[in-house]
């Protein structure tokens, strides 16, 4: 019997166990190179074609000059501000002889030398018609298109995994309409922070993904405790029409406020900014990391509730803090983009097809495909019926209509 | 080993499991007999803290709703009736989970001994996203995928196996858990002749290094009688008897928990082998 072996043996399987590895369950750097790069390229792509199309050398050099002329300036102003509290710390030192004065050398030979090099290196600031259709209008969009679709797919991913359900989405749970319907409710009612311009926005929406997350489960699970598919699509579906009627009173009555109810509907990232990108980045990485570190937990819950509990995974606690990373994605993406359908339906179920189910691959896999999706979408919605522009959301909810046919009646054979 | 002190278990007005003490000492089988919702899965859930009760679980002397979460799994392992899998993991992706309870740096601090301490210190801290499996993590899946006869059939998807093979990866990564306490929830509820043989089997081979105990629910009573140490009659979420099979699968229990002529019956139907 195995498990009665001595100490020889012990060493045998050592020496086994070396050379038998088990399948890497994540992937390498080079892997991870080689999805950034698509990224990148399909990024470079998007920022080309539009209405006015520009070469794609055009292209990197405007964009290259820019993050030239930006990095510059912030190295400047580094460099202003170390060497100001570099003076003011030797105006301080400056009574003790001796020592300091080769630290009050170095010091200035180092700020001369490093301006010396950002000079050399500084662009002066991309002009014209090209570089600003570039450098403000599709970039900041692409960027954020990019990033919304990378936090959707990461979201959806996640919770499929959580609730063990293939068609678990922000979309089809009614969690994104939740999230819109916050924002709608902040903007029509005026919730603000002072000083922050679309904190308030952000906050309600954020909070509303939540509570309606807590409040479809809390149904679902009085319905019927094992989650099962069609319990949970057909509260999802109620959810969502309760909340569009709620949320078409509330523009009725605010109208003057909310001009572009199909914006929070249908999404679009029409005229988003560095700002919103920036904000975006942020909460990608920190709900990112937060995910990704429970990718082993995500598996156990895949397999099964019960089971993760037996093989030792703190159930209720990572439940809460998946759910609350998920609604801060879903609510800073709709206060941003509007609900955007599917994204997260679709991605992580190719992507799952493409490399397997285990959350170590598929979440980061999911985030790279989650952007380079939406992304093409968005230039399909910017492109096909040019000059017309149609809301990216509706170009989502096509492609994932017929996805979610596929895998609904694909479970359902199944079972 | 393990003690269950005065358990109850309420759902509303539903009184399941009442009033309920017994323990299982080190290589001791206990089988929970009894009639359909006499409240024997509801005893096992409430010993792996599935659900709320009163009353005190003992895991070698110390109470299990204080373990946490990691410490509990490396102690006590549950094999479930069934099994829904929805993705396509692998074999020994599942069996592989069973080390969860050993996985990442939150760990270091309940390692055993002092020694085990400093080791874990020296290769931490690492995320736990970013640290693979342990050596001792593969040996572990290696061992009981072996031990189940799993081994040949490792990377395949856990959707294309049979229900045996099935119930054979979940049994391996609970054995790669390495629990002291194994809980068996009807493990071979709807598997073939061959598939329940070939379990039971395996369980009784784990059973024997020492140390270690087996708590089972099952409906065979003629199974019970085979292979059980220790067996509890329940009905109604009430102890009914429990001792050696051959004190409690006796007419004078049986016949009213099951209210019928459970041995007469019992010896009709395999009277039929015999002739």
């Amino acid at each position: 019997m195995p498990e009665n072996e001595d100490a020889s043996g012990q060493q045998n399987r050592r020496r086994m166990g070396a050379v038998m590895r088990l399948r890497p369950d994540r992937f390498s750097l080079i892997e991870f190179v080689i999805f950034a790069a698509v990224t990148f390229a399909v990024l470079c792509l998007c920022v080309c074609i539009g209405s006015v199309s520009i070469p794609l050398t055009d292209t990197l050099s405007v964009i290259w000059d820019g993050v030239r002329y930006h990095l510059g300036r912030l190295g400047m102003a580094v460099i202003y501000a170390v060497s100001g509290s570099g003076a003011e710390a030797v105006g301080g030192a400056g009574t003790v002889p001796g020592g300091v004065s080769t630290t009050v050398e170095s010091t200035g030979a180092a700020i001369s030398g490093g301006t010396g090099v950002l000079a050399s290196w500084l662009a002066a600031k991309p002009e014209g018609l090209q570089a600003s259709i570039i450098l403000s209008v599709r970039l900041p969009r692409v960027l954020c298109v990019a990033m919304t679709g990378a936090a959707l797919a990461l979201a959806g991913g996640a919770m499929q995994g959580l609730l063990k359900n293939p068609l678990a989405d922000g979309s089809t749970l009614g969690v994104s309409s939740g999230a819109a319907l916050g924002a709608v409710i902040a903007i029509a009612f005026g919730v603000r922070f002072p000083g922050l311009p679309f904190a308030g926005t952000m906050v309600m929406a954020i909070l509303f993904a939540f509570l309606s997350l807590i409040l479809i489960l809390t149904l679902a699970y009085r319905l019927d405790y094992s989650l099962a598919t069609n319990t949970i699509i057909l509260i999802g579906v109620i959810f969502s029409m309760f909340v569009s009627s709620l949320m078409n009173i509330i523009v009725t009555f605010a109208a003057d406020r909310i001009q572009h109810i199909t914006f929070w509907t249908m999404g679009s990232l029409q005229g988003a900014s560095y700002q919103n990108a920036l904000v975006l980045l942020g909460a990608l990485v920190i709900c990112g990391s937060v995910l990704l570190r429970h990718a082993q937990e995500l598996n156990a819950f895949a397999i099964g509730e019960d089971n993760a509990r037996h093989i030792g995974v703190d159930v209720r606690r990572v439940k809460l803090v998946i759910l609350v990373t998920v609604s801060g994605l879903i609510g800073v993406c709709v206060s941003i983009g509007g609900s955007i359908g599917f994204v997260g339906l679709v991605t992580p179920h190719i992507v799952r097809m493409l490399v397997g189910p285990n959350h170590r691959r598929l979440l980061p896999a999911s985030l790279f495909g989650g952007a380079v999706f939406l992304m093409l979408a968005d230039l399909a919605a910017r492109t096909l019926l040019n000059p017309i522009e149609l809301p990216i959301g509706v170009v989502t909810s096509l492609v994932g209509a017929v996805v979610f046919v596929v895998i609904f009646y694909r479970s359902r054979r199944h079972s | 080993m393990l003690r269950v002190n005065d358990l109850t278990v309420r759902y509303g007005d539903l009184t399941i499991v009442d009033h309920l003490s017994f323990t299982v000492e080190e290589g001791q089988w206990l089988m929970i007999v009894g009639p359909n919702g006499a409240g024997k899965s509801t005893t096992l859930n409430a010993i792996t803290q599935g659900t709320a009760y009163t009353g005190q679980v003992l895991f070698e002397g110390e109470d299990m709703k204080k373990r946490k979460a990691a410490e509990r799994a490396r102690s006590v392992g549950v094999l479930m009736q069934n099994h829904f899998a929805e993705y396509a993991f692998s074999v020994e992706e599942v069996v592989g989970l069973g080390r969860y309870a050993y996985s990442g740096s939150r760990r270091i601090a309940d390692r055993d001994t002092a020694s085990e301490r400093k080791v874990a210190a020296v290769h931490l801290p690492r995320p736990a996203f970013l640290a693979g499996h342990s050596d001792e993590d593969e040996q572990a899946v290696e061992r009981a995928l072996t031990l189940t006869g799993m081994i040949s059939q490792r990377k395949q998807s856990i959707l294309t196996l049979s229900g045996g093979e099935l119930q054979r990866t979940f049994l391996a990564q609970v054995f790669a858990q390495g629990p002291k306490l194994l809980l068996l929830d009807e493990p071979t509820n709807h598997l073939d002749l061959v598939y329940q043989k070939q379990v039971f089997e395996l369980i009784e081979k784990w059973l024997q290094t020492p140390g270690r105990a087996v708590i089972s629910v099952v409906h065979d009573l003629s199974l019970a009688k085979a292979c059980a140490t220790k067996v509890l009659l329940m009905n109604h979420g009430r102890k009914v008897a429990c001792g050696p099979a051959a004190e409690v699968l006796i007419p004078e229990h049986l016949d009213p928990v099951y209210q019928m002529d459970v041995c007469g019956w019992m010896r009709q139907m395999l009277g039929q082998w015999n002739g």
